[in-house]
């Protein structure tokens, strides 16, 4: 506590303070207070000023919520909920503080601890840091930097859904105020933080599949094609906790719950995103095509190599796969053995796609 | 408050198609006149969709980064962003270049949005075209002896795709800077594959009037022009060609001056900006003359 925040606690108090145990309220011979425990009756204020000052924590964390954070509500929120103000007494929390108090959010370690006079400081980091000494990351302070900073992922590609399970590491921002904390949080996960609040203020504004898809125009017209088992490959396809961090709380529309689970993650996904709008464009043209019967010949270990290939691209193993592992079915060399032997320029075992086009 | 939201196309697919709206949203921040500016994308995140929420302030100025006016600035940014009540009759545009801007509460947010024409049709867009081609000559006097060819992509699916080159390309004649000035186009006539054809200037400057730099302005127009055969082997500027020299400028749209045209956009709507202007447009005049 230093000598602004003692004044302005004093000023306050002739209207009255209840704020996370501290209670002044004014009475005709001075003011009834407490922190925490039981009410004693002050006289003058000489007699406030010391309590103030008998009870630092409580005047700082006072003057910290209502003066520095103010009353942004999402952003507000998002910090208490960060050093779990709505858990622990103002003493716990400052104990705690003191050594750092940590949360996770999506793929991002956010860490609060106490900074001068009672002011808090923030720190965020990749999660898979955490044990990685501060001096092996690179140091960043400026929020608007976090816009190029998870636009590639680890492996140099381009990101662009930004709640995808890909953000890249070794990389942090040590000390941030309040203010800056959250900025930098939403350019990490954009909007994260406001949906997040709705959905605990219980006014989070879902929008369906059906009606996301209604609203569509121009070329994504079409996604309201997509037949409900479609859709439901498509959730599966796309929003699953190893393809996205947000928990899906949109289903196809307010009657129709979509038989998929729903992710785990922290942050609610209010309507479908336009990366999912764009895949369902796709599914949709693919879902007109009819199928046909194609017979060519491969052996039992082939016909599972295939399904080797296509478990390996969807779960995004292919870079894992060894160089010379030649058991796994999605080795490139095995792969490029099945091409050498069993097509050519007609397809799989010479078989053509399209058959009427050969006569 | 007042916050600012700079509104461009993003990709899925391209990192560098957002570039150009940061640049000039840190520009924008750096003048100082708003409490908060964000970008918002159709393709990335924060979408239309979302970016009212991400705001504290009450007031908010949406500058689309576009270059016509059409699909784009007329449905899909109004419908995403929930303005309540969008009539695009109500945009003051017939002609498709004169739209300037509309005063709307948005439908899950208690904020009032000032929706704002593209940067693409505002009358200063032609300074900027002007400023690419001292950026790109590296003379802060190119005008005399020079013809500026201002190239669109041009379509048959949006007539006002084209309109928003040749208001430019009239403007900057009548300012009488240069020796010619002619509006040309990737998919209709008259088209920059013959660019030469159309000048008779030795020197002619090419401006794509593009927001981002990407497959059209680094691939296609430098190949189209005859400028390389293959993009990939680079080109030089400027390059001569059949007797010309030709001074390619890649998209006017990373222009430093771009901020320039979304502050004149947000100003015409009504956003305090406290000299931010001029501190904008000093800056970018000082980058030509190597200050």
């Amino acid at each position: 506590m230093n000598a602004a925040q003692l004044d302005a606690f004093l000023a306050a108090a002739t209207d009255g303070i209840e704020f996370d145990g501290l209670s002044v309220t004014p009475a005709d011979a001075g003011y009834a207070v407490s922190a925490g425990d039981g009410c004693d009756e002050i006289g003058t204020d000489e007699e406030l000023r010391a309590f103030a000052e008998e009870n630092p924590w409580f005047v700082s964390n006072w003057h910290y919520w209502n003066h520095v954070v103010g009353d942004a509500e999402a952003r507000y929120a998002f910090l208490r909920w960060l050093e779990r103000a709505e858990e622990r007494s103002v003493r716990e929390r400052y104990e705690a503080l003191a050594d750092g108090v940590a949360r996770s959010w999506g793929q991002l370690r956010l860490e609060a601890r106490l900074g001068e006079d009672g002011r808090r400081r923030y720190a965020i980091r990749h999660e898979a840091d955490i044990d990685v000494p501060s001096s092996d990351l690179d140091r960043y302070d400026d929020p608007l930097a976090a816009r190029e900073l998870v636009k590639l992922d680890d492996r140099g590609r381009y990101r662009p859904l930004k709640t995808a399970p890909t953000l890249p590491t070794g990389w942090s921002y040590p000390d941030l105020d309040g203010h800056d904390l959250v900025r930098t949080v939403d350019f990490v996960y954009p909007a994260t933080i406001a949906n997040w609040h709705r959905e605990n203020e219980g006014a989070l504004d879902v929008t369906h599949f059906r009606e996301a898809a209604e609203r569509q125009t121009g070329i994504y017209d079409v996604v309201d094609e997509l037949s409900v088992e479609e859709l439901e490959a498509a959730t599966e396809s796309c929003c699953v906790d190893s393809q996205c961090l947000k928990r899906r709380m949109w289903d196809e529309d307010e009657e129709t719950e979509l038989d998929v689970p729903r992710g785990k993650g922290e942050f609610p996904c209010r309507e479908p995103c336009s990366l999912f709008v764009t895949a369902a464009r796709k599914f949709v043209t693919l879902g007109r095509e009819e199928t046909r019967s194609y017979e060519f010949e491969l052996t039992p270990t082939e016909k599972e190599q295939l399904e080797e290939i296509v478990d390996a691209v969807a779960e995004g193993r292919v870079e894992e796969i060894r160089e010379a592992d030649l058991n796994e079915g999605a080795n490139r060399y095995r792969a490029r053995y099945l091409r050498a032997r069993r097509t050519d320029e007609h397809g799989l075992s010479g078989t053509p796609t399209y058959p009427e086009d050969h006569g | 408050m007042q916050a600012l939201v700079i509104v461009g196309h993003g990709s899925h697919l391209n990192p560098g198609s957002s570039t150009p709206t940061f640049a000039h949203a840190d520009t924008v921040r750096e003048a100082g006149a708003f409490d908060e500016v964000r970008e918002a994308f159709w393709k990335e995140e924060p979408s239309f969709r979302e970016v009212l929420r991400t705001l504290e302030s009450d007031t908010v100025y949406v500058v689309p980064l576009f270059v016509s006016e059409g699909y784009f600035t007329e449905q899909v940014i109004p419908r995403e962003l929930r303005l309540d009540g969008w009539d695009v009759e109500n945009w003051e545009s017939g002609d498709g270049v004169s739209a300037s801007y509309a005063t709307h509460g948005a439908t899950d947010v208690e904020k009032t949005v000032h929706y704002c024409g593209p940067v693409g049709t505002h009358d200063s867009m032609s300074d900027v075209i002007a400023k690419r081609a001292e950026t790109v000559t590296g003379n802060p006097d190119v005008g005399e002896g020079f013809g500026l060819a201002v190239v669109g992509h041009g379509t048959d699916r949006n007539e006002n795709s084209a309109k928003a080159i040749e208001y430019h390309a009239e403007r900057i004649r009548e300012a009488d800077r240069f020796d010619e000035v002619k509006a040309l186009f990737m998919d209709e006539e008259p088209e920059v594959d013959d660019v030469t054809d159309h000048f008779e200037s030795d020197d002619v400057v090419v401006v794509p009037l593009f927001i981002a730099d990407g497959f059209h302005t680094q691939e296609d127009i430098p190949e189209d022009m005859g400028m390389v055969d293959d993009y990939r082997e680079g080109y030089d500027v400027p390059t001569e060609i059949d007797g010309h020299r030709l001074w390619y400028s890649g998209a006017v749209g990373t222009e430093r001056l771009m901020a320039d045209v979304i502050l004149e956009r947000a100003a015409e709507a009504g956003a305090a900006l406290e000299g931010a202007i001029d501190r904008v447009r000093r800056d970018a005049n000082a980058e030509v003359a190597g200050d």
